[in-house]
């Protein structure tokens, strides 16, 4: 007889509560490894929690609609198909059935609050170029002090820059090797609700029915709200408007439409090619992929491209993890599949958070020009115009092309108008010089 | 005082300068009398200079070659007139085994020019926009300098004249009349074998030269408005190196974009790397970089050309990654 404690998850690492929606199973069920136990409904999204071992569940530690903070156990799984349902927890088991059981991303999440230990000398693996080993000679900065040394080149490599300001940095006693900094906090700071709670009953005497309606604000509604206001008092907003042909990229997909449906088994649609565009972008200019904490720029090496969805819960901004890695298809792909998801509410916490830079796309509601507000923690987000026939001049000739307008909406704190102007020039370019002869 | 003139005005000074400097200078070469020249380089020199000193020759290069080479040979100092570089090609064993040789098997100097218009950007198509240099640059024997501005252009035909041994003039066609700039009036002499720092930077070095100055300046006035810091190295002379300049700038930045409008493939870019490798590795922060036309014939169409060719976007694109590496 082996008890097994299910903890609320921790889905994301912002995330310090979870509601509990629905239990699929009562004292006494029987449940497999992966049947769903319950729902939860966090920030933005409804997700079902799988069980984490076969067994009779044995208690309920919580009612549904209870707000609970994560890794607090709420149920208890026997994995003894025996067992009796009103059997007191017992007390020991193997360690690893004991453990509190989790999906996988809050096992991560739960590691993060351990502090790094001290490195010493690993072998991670980090190439040093011939000049950086060789300043670090002279400065006698030994491998594991070196390894110590935060890198802002190419795949976190330590250049020539970062070793020099480090050394500046060494001189002045700013640093002292072997005492590890300060690690990042594990958890980013939870946003504070902005809205006042009223009460309907007040309200409905001043806006009385029939003439008015009122109506709660749903959770998506309450953090859109939280977050647009905190961003817009967070960033300087600062707008670059680029007209893009995409006559190109049309031609493209036209051209490939036919067999790429047949092939994937869905539709090519403008997305990818200009997640294509933006990841090659953001490639060429890190600071856009970025954020702000304190004095400090936050250069993320990796790319994690959120795309604005608006679904039939409001909006929603799911994340292409590891864009920078992804080809074409991979993007188009990807893309698909969280469009699918969140048509079907199969979102999980992870696809949803850890955004670098988002894409938004009003285009398809018709809107030429929109002035998109930067989703928080991020430094700016492209928004996308209706694509339309025009005639534009070219080489002196009027010739009828597709054309689009994007904003670019930058955070001017740490993005000006030369970086901005000059990623948005990169997107525009790369979109209108597309290969159209290339095999998609 | 110094004077505003077009690279290929100032190519015209230094040649008529120097012909009224010596009267053993001459020149030849196709339509280059009459005509004043393809390009009108040697406009009004043979009413100045008349038809003896402004040979106009037959079409046969491999003959304007030879008898530049056998004119040097006895004294004179020939400055020979390949209507385009690509057309040297039909001169190839006259230059390579004769010129380039004589000197070493007699121990006769060669004190001859011979000035190859080169390189595209005029849609000039296949036969008309060679950047040659890397048909020379291994044989023993010829020197090669291929200057950027006006200044360097007059400096340079007139360091080629005065040198005792064969030197081939790379002029580029797309900078005769794009490039407008101070050229001194005084007689000043480029030497050949001097690199010159056109732009002091500290983040990355720029190894061009020709066509590929313009690109890197114009590129790193760009970059410069994102705190990038490029040096831009004109080599202007490919044949010798001036190792000591290239090399000492590797040292300060660590970082280096070899450019050239020539073909990648075989280029005097792999030379620059092989050098910058065996000479500053323990200097480099980064992987060394080349940027040039890509492998095929130069294309006539104007869209085709622009793909093939570097321009300053391109540049400064290949600077912002190496920038980020």
């Amino acid at each position: 007889m082996a008890n097994v404690d299910v903890v609320m998850p921790q889905l994301g690492e912002s995330l310090t509560e979870g509601t509990i929606i629905k239990w699929h199973k009562k004292p006494g069920d029987k449940i497999r490894k992966d049947e769903t136990l319950l729902e939860i409904s966090t920030d933005k999204v409804d997700s079902e929690i799988p069980s984490p071992v076969s067994g009779v569940v044995t208690k309920l530690l919580f009612e549904e609609q209870k707000t609970v903070a994560v890794r607090t156990v709420i149920a208890v799984i026997d994995t003894d198909e025996s067992a009796k349902v009103s059997a007191p927890a017992a007390a020991a088991a193997t360690p690893s059935k004991a453990a509190p059981v989790a999906p996988a991303p809050a096992k991560q999440a739960s590691a993060a609050p351990v502090p790094p230990a001290p490195t010493t000398a690993p072998a991670s693996g980090r190439f040093y170029s011939p000049l950086v080993l060789n300043i670090a000679r002279e400065e006698g900065i030994g491998m594991a002090e070196l390894e110590q040394v935060p890198g802002t080149g190419e795949g976190g490599r330590v250049s020539k820059k970062d070793l020099i300001s480090y050394v500046a940095a060494r001189k002045q006693g700013g640093i002292h090797f072997g005492v590890p900094a300060a690690p990042p906090s594990p958890q980013a700071p939870r946003i504070e609700s902005n809205l006042k709670h009223v009460d309907t009953g007040d309200l409905a005497k001043k806006y009385p029915a029939p003439q008015y309606d009122i109506l709660q604000m749903s959770n998506v509604l309450i953090k859109m709200s939280e977050h647009m206001v905190k961003s817009v008092h967070t960033s300087p907003h600062v707008q670059a408007i680029h007209e893009v042909d995409m006559t190109r990229v049309d031609a493209a997909r036209r051209k490939n439409a036919e067999s790429f449906e047949k092939r994937e088994g869905f539709k090519l649609t403008y997305t990818p090619f200009i997640c294509d565009a933006v990841v090659k972008a953001l490639k060429l200019f890190p600071l856009v992929n970025a954020s702000v904490e304190g004095d400090k720029i936050i250069v993320k090496k990796f790319i994690n491209l959120g795309i604005a969805v608006a679904s039939e819960n409001g909006l929603i901004v799911p994340v292409i993890k590891n864009a920078e890695e992804k080809n074409f298809i991979g993007l188009a792909r990807a893309v698909n599949d969280l469009a699918t998801r969140t048509r079907t509410k199969k979102l999980a916490i992870a696809d949803i958070e850890g955004g670098t830079f988002t894409l938004t796309n009003y285009g398809v509601f018709g809107t030429m020009i929109g002035m998109p507000i930067i989703n928080q923690p991020q430094v700016a987000i492209l928004g996308t115009g209706a694509i339309e026939k025009r005639p534009v001049v070219i080489n002196d000739a009027i010739a009828i092309r597709s054309i689009a307008y994007f904003t670019l909406s930058f955070d001017h704190r740490i993005v000006d108008g030369a970086l901005g102007g000059s990623f948005l020039e990169t997107i525009v370019k790369l979109l209108e010089n597309f290969d159209d002869k290339q095999a998609i | 005082m110094p004077k505003i003139l077009t690279y290929i005005e100032a190519i015209s000074e230094g040649l008529r300068e120097e012909m009224r400097r010596d009267p053993s200078v001459f020149l030849l070469g196709e339509d280059i009398g009459a005509y004043g020249g393809a390009f009108k380089v040697t406009k009004g020199f043979i009413e100045e200079f008349g038809e003896k000193r402004v040979i106009d020759t037959v079409l046969a290069e491999a003959a304007i070659v030879g008898a530049a080479m056998g004119a040097a040979i006895v004294g004179m100092r020939p400055v020979a007139e390949m209507q385009f570089a690509d057309f040297a090609a039909n001169a190839f064993n006259q230059i390579v085994n004769n010129v380039a040789k004589f000197h070493y098997r007699t121990g006769v100097p060669v004190p001859m020019v011979l000035r190859l218009p080169s390189g595209g950007g005029v849609h000039g198509g296949p036969f008309h926009s060679v950047n040659p240099e890397s048909w020379f640059l291994n044989v023993p024997g010829l020197k090669i300098v291929a200057p950027s501005t006006p200044a360097d252009a007059k400096g340079l035909i007139k360091a080629a004249i005065r040198d005792p041994n064969p030197v081939l003039f790379l002029e580029h066609k797309y900078l005769y009349r794009h490039v407008k700039a101070e050229v001194p009036d005084a007689d000043v002499i480029v030497p050949i074998g001097s690199a010159d720092v056109k732009r002091p930077g500290t983040d990355i070095t720029v190894l061009t030269y020709h066509t590929g100055v313009v690109w890197a300046l114009e590129a790193a006035e760009t970059l410069a408005r994102e705190r990038i810091d490029v040096e831009v190295i004109d080599l202007r002379s490919l044949a010798p190196l001036d190792t000591e300049t290239i090399l000492a700038s590797v040292k300060k930045t660590g970082k280096v974009l070899i450019l050239h409008e020539a073909t990648l493939t075989g280029g005097i870019g792999g030379e620059l790397a092989a050098l910058v490798a065996e000479h500053a590795f323990e200097h480099l922060d980064a992987p060394v970089r080349r940027m040039a036309s890509i492998d095929t014939p130069v294309p006539y169409a104007p869209p085709l050309e622009e793909f093939f060719l570097p321009n300053t976007e391109k540049v400064a694109s290949a600077l912002r990654s190496l920038a980020a590496y």
